[in-house]
């Protein structure tokens, strides 16, 4: 069976792979890229393990053809720290202990990341439908609010610190 | 061992854990992450009835598929005699396990597996296994409790013998095992109670939900020897099922833990290991597995869908007099539910002189139920808990009250024998009544229910190894995968033995060929036993260093004693030596520092936790919001806090979602209807308010630093605090979960 050739851009970088037609872009990252920090929790779109950036909006790639990435651009978690620095939500997730088994963290960092992106300024509950397309069965999501919420603040800390600079 | 000190630099702090970056940066590799060259990849064929006999099976088409390398049926693997299956947490005998991992004869669920197919690409193998031409008598299947002990039930295995009753039975059936513990005279002491209460109680099967589907790779060699990748709740007790499974030796396989994403207790058995290994001994090439989480739902987990009778009985003033339950539990496909562990839960939180439990095991046509979380404990709970809510409302006692007087504390002797050592009931009953929660107003339709659980933990094999490098940092080694952060615990509690920095440790969970062996990580264990092996290995360390110290400054033993990190002289004769100067210059002090530990610890720490919910119940929709949620939970001692408060908050969500929403729903064949996070519905950020955490800490003596386990206890109470909520707000007891808006809303119709 033939292959499809897609160009497109993950976080950054020009890259190309071969997909078939039937595969997913969460299988394209993880299969054909290595990009294993993505992860299937049900390949239904149901648990939001798999959730990336596509041209800024939110997805679940298990339910993208890799085909469809062609030409477009792709933040995954391997692309959320910037060099050495971390992003203020990783920071926050770490300190905050927003995670027990850690499966389901990627898909949250990127989900809240795309709602932070869009709201800077969002209320706990605005944070809670934010989140509430990606499943977590560890922590009760009581910390992963919380560092969502403590990751807005820095962000607008480190923005107010970029302006006065 | 016991506690020695009470004020700590590292016990009770919230360090980064050590494994934090890698988990959210996504390095961290999880079952599925792993790849090898020449892989080949696994799909299993399942059954689409419920129940039927297998005719035949014939793979020859799917054989001849290219790409397709081997096939595997139940006939490949070695028929295995019944006994019983050792350091797993579920129950089952070899033999059951081997027909659970590929069906015999029959077929017992929608989902059993058949055959297994390895080929070239994944996509091969799934179209491959659709080739296997199975031919199926299709036998009725039997779906519920009440079904499968009606005298004239379809069996499930006809040799299958009802153990503990009175008089060895002369027929099969399917109720494989009877469980009674009674104290005291219960039936002369109803006439003592003012006031009995005796209901009925139906809960359904519930899924574990981890976000991680079960994944392996296995790599046998020609020798059979190998390695297999892959998540568990144990490597070790993993390696051993799968091997007992195939007929070989345990010690010819090295099992590599990847990170595990999720388990609760689901992870604590093997599914897909013995079919990879075999499949790659077949073929001379690693194999890896994935389920979907299709296959998740419908042939992993679940717990026991259940069905309990309660009574009890109270004097006026609230001291309870006599209790009896007969309790039924569905072990799914093959016996072994957690009934008995519901028979020694359902009144542990209580001081009754009477008492009468009978506890059925019982087999239906649904996947063979594994362990989850406090196994067997958070549904007789539910019973029980609804039934004091009933005594306190009618006996005009407030229901915290009722429980501190009749809770256990110690020296009294539990319903299933021991004497309660020193454990933290009454306290977290005192921490809830004082709690500002528990006077704060309600409105119109909103309520407020209280509940108690118990969980009694468990200790277990355990072996650590602290090293110290020569630069004077540490490696702290065990063998129990760390699903919620229990690197960071043992990284504490050596730190603090050390006199260390904790980031100056490295934990690290080792493989079955580079430590000693090591029971699960379940129940609520891992900090409690491997902290307590680690403990000891580094209080050795420490005995080494200052031997050395003496020997250096040519003075006895005892004039050494080891101070934050450094060796002093009791005299104050010597300058003290640091461990990074012991670890430089251990070559010439007898060579490398190293201990390790090996355990077997009883002294677990009973845990108990007291919960306060407040609901709102929409009336025009039936719908359940939870408002506010507090838990008191009795820790023993908190090592890392946060992991604690996580711990409880994680398992009082689980809770809140089997009470309100969670089932397995099945049509009337026996087909699972909602295999899917879409329709089996978990709990998700938005249906949840923060949840309180009140970390009690009642020091378990038996452990250097006073822990108990936390992990369970916290999912034992919430289903039946949410139903006393509900009822608070309605006036209505459900008594049968979930509490789904359709059944809230025929509660608030019914007259």
């Amino acid at each position: 069976m033939s292959r499809t050739y897609v160009t497109c851009v993950v976080n950054g970088d020009p890259v190309d792979f071969l997909c078939h037609d039937y595969q997913t872009l969460l299988s394209a990252l993880r299969d054909e890229l290595g990009l294993t920090g993505t992860k299937e929790g049900c390949g239904t779109g149901d648990c939001g393990a798999c959730s990336v950036i596509l041209d800024g909006q939110l997805v679940c790639s298990c339910l993208v053809f890799a085909p469809e990435a062609e030409g477009r651009s792709i933040e995954t978690i391997e692309g959320m720290a910037e060099g050495q620095h971390l992003h203020p939500l990783q920071e926050s997730f770490l300190e905050g202990a927003a995670f027990q088994c850690g499966v389901c963290t990627p898909g949250f960092l990127i989900a809240a990341k795309a709602l932070l992106d869009h709201n800077p300024t969002p209320t706990e509950t605005e944070v809670r439908y934010g989140v509430a397309g990606n499943l977590c069965r560890c922590t009760g999501y009581d910390k992963i609010v919380r560092s969502v919420l403590d990751a807005a603040v820095r962000m607008r800390e480190q923005d107010t610190r970029k302006e006065t600079a | 061992m016991t506690a020695t000190r009470t004020a700590y630099k590292w016990v009770g702090t919230r360090p980064v854990r050590h494994d934090g970056l890698d988990k959210v940066t996504g390095r961290a590799r999880f079952g599925a992450d792993f790849a090898t060259a020449g892989m080949l990849h696994g799909a299993v064929l399942r059954s689409p009835h419920a129940h039927a006999r297998i005719r035949s099976i014939d793979v020859s088409e799917a054989l001849a598929v290219s790409g397709v390398k081997a096939i595997i049926t139940g006939a490949d693997l070695p028929e295995l005699d019944d006994n019983q299956v050792e350091g797993g947490e579920g129950n089952a005998t070899y033999r059951d396990l081997s027909r659970n991992i590929l069906a015999r004869d029959k077929v017992l669920y929608e989902g059993h597996a058949v055959a297994a197919v390895a080929a070239t690409t994944l996509r091969v193998a799934e179209q491959a296994a659709q080739l296997i031409r199975v031919e199926y008598q299709v036998l009725a299947p039997v779906l519920t409790i009440e079904e499968a002990m009606a005298d004239d039930a379809p069996l499930l295995h006809d040799d299958l013998f009802t153990s503990g009753l009175d008089s060895p039975p002369k027929e099969p059936s399917n109720i494989a095992a009877r469980h009674v513990t009674s104290r005291g005279d219960p039936d002369a002491a109803w006439e003592e109670a003012d006031l009995v209460v005796e209901r009925e109680y139906f809960t359904k099967a519930v899924h574990q939900g981890y976000i991680e589907p079960h994944a392996v790779v296995a790599q046998i060699g020609e020798d059979g020897k190998g390695t297999v990748w892959g998540s568990s709740q144990g490597h070790f007790v993993i390696r051993t099922l799968t091997a007992n499974v195939l007929g070989w030796d345990p010690g010819d396989m090295k099992f590599i833990p990847a990170e595990i994403g999720g388990g609760f207790g689901g992870k604590t058995t093997i599914y897909l290991e013995p079919l990879a290994a075999l499949l790659s001994r077949r073929t001379g090439r690693p194999v890896k597995m994935v389920m979907t989480r299709h296959e998740v739902f419908r042939a992993t987990g679940p717990t026991s869908g259940t069905w309990m009778k309660v009574k009890m009985g109270a004097r006026k003033d609230g001291k309870l007099v006599a209790a009896q339950a007969w309790m039924a539990y569905e072990a799914g496909a093959f016996p072994g539910s957690p009934v008995g562990l519901g028979v020694m839960g359902i009144f542990a939180c209580y001081d009754i002189p009477n008492v009468y439990l009978e506890g059925y095991d019982v087999v239906v046509n649904k996947p063979k139920v594994a362990a989850y979380r406090a196994p067997g404990a958070p549904m007789v709970g539910f019973a029980a808990e609804s039934v004091i809510d009933e005594l306190a409302e009618q006996l005009r006692i407030d229901p915290v009250e009722i429980r501190l007087r009749n809770a256990v504390a110690e020296g009294v002797r539990a319903v299933y024998g021991p004497k309660y050592r020193k454990i933290g009931l009454v306290e977290t009953l005192e921490t809830a009544r004082d709690h500002p929660h528990y006077s704060a107003p309600l409105g119109p339709w909103q309520g407020r229910g209280v509940a108690s659980g118990w969980w009694m933990n468990y200790g277990g094999e355990t072996s650590a190894t602290v090293n110290i490098n020569s630069d004077g940092t540490a490696v702290v080694m065990s063998g129990c995968p760390d699903i919620g952060g229990s690197r960071a615990s043992l990284a504490q509690m050596a730190a603090e033995e050390l006199g260390i920095d904790v980031h100056r440790i490295e934990p690290v969970v080792a493989d079955t060929h580079s430590i000693g062996y090591n029971d699960l990580t379940g129940g609520s264990r891992v900090t409690f036993a491997v902290g307590m092996a680690v403990v000891s290995a580094a209080r050795e360390l420490i005995e080494d260093m200052c031997s050395r110290a003496a020997r250096m400054w040519d003075v006895p033993p005892e004039e050494v004693e080891w101070v934050e990190g450094r060796a002093q002289s009791v005299s104050g004769a010597f300058p003290p030596l640091t461990l990074e100067e012991l670890a430089a210059g251990s070559a010439r002090t007898g060579g490398p520092l190293s201990a390790t530990n090996t355990v077997n610890p009883r002294g677990v720490g009973v845990a108990f936790s007291t919960q306060i919910c407040d609901v709102e119940v929409d009336p025009e929709t039936g719908r359940v919001t939870i408002l506010r949620y507090t838990v008191a939970q009795d820790a023993g001692r908190a090592i890392h806090p946060d992991y604690v408060e996580g711990q409880m908050q994680g398992g009082v969500v689980q809770g809140i979602g089997w009470a309100l929403n969670e089932e397995y729903i099945f049509d009337g064949d026996g087909v699972m209807e909602n295999p899917g996070f879409l329709d089996y519905r978990m709990p998700v950020a938005s249906d949840l308010p923060m949840i309180d955490t009140v970390i009690v800490e009642v020091p378990n003596p038996e452990h250097p630093y006073g822990v108990r386990g936390v992990g369970e206890v916290g999912i034992v109470p919430p289903l039946g605090a949410v139903a006393n909520a509900v009822y608070a707000a309605t006036g209505k007891r459900i008594q049968e979960l979930p509490m789904s808006p359709v059944k809230v809303l025929e509660a608030l119709s019914s007259g």
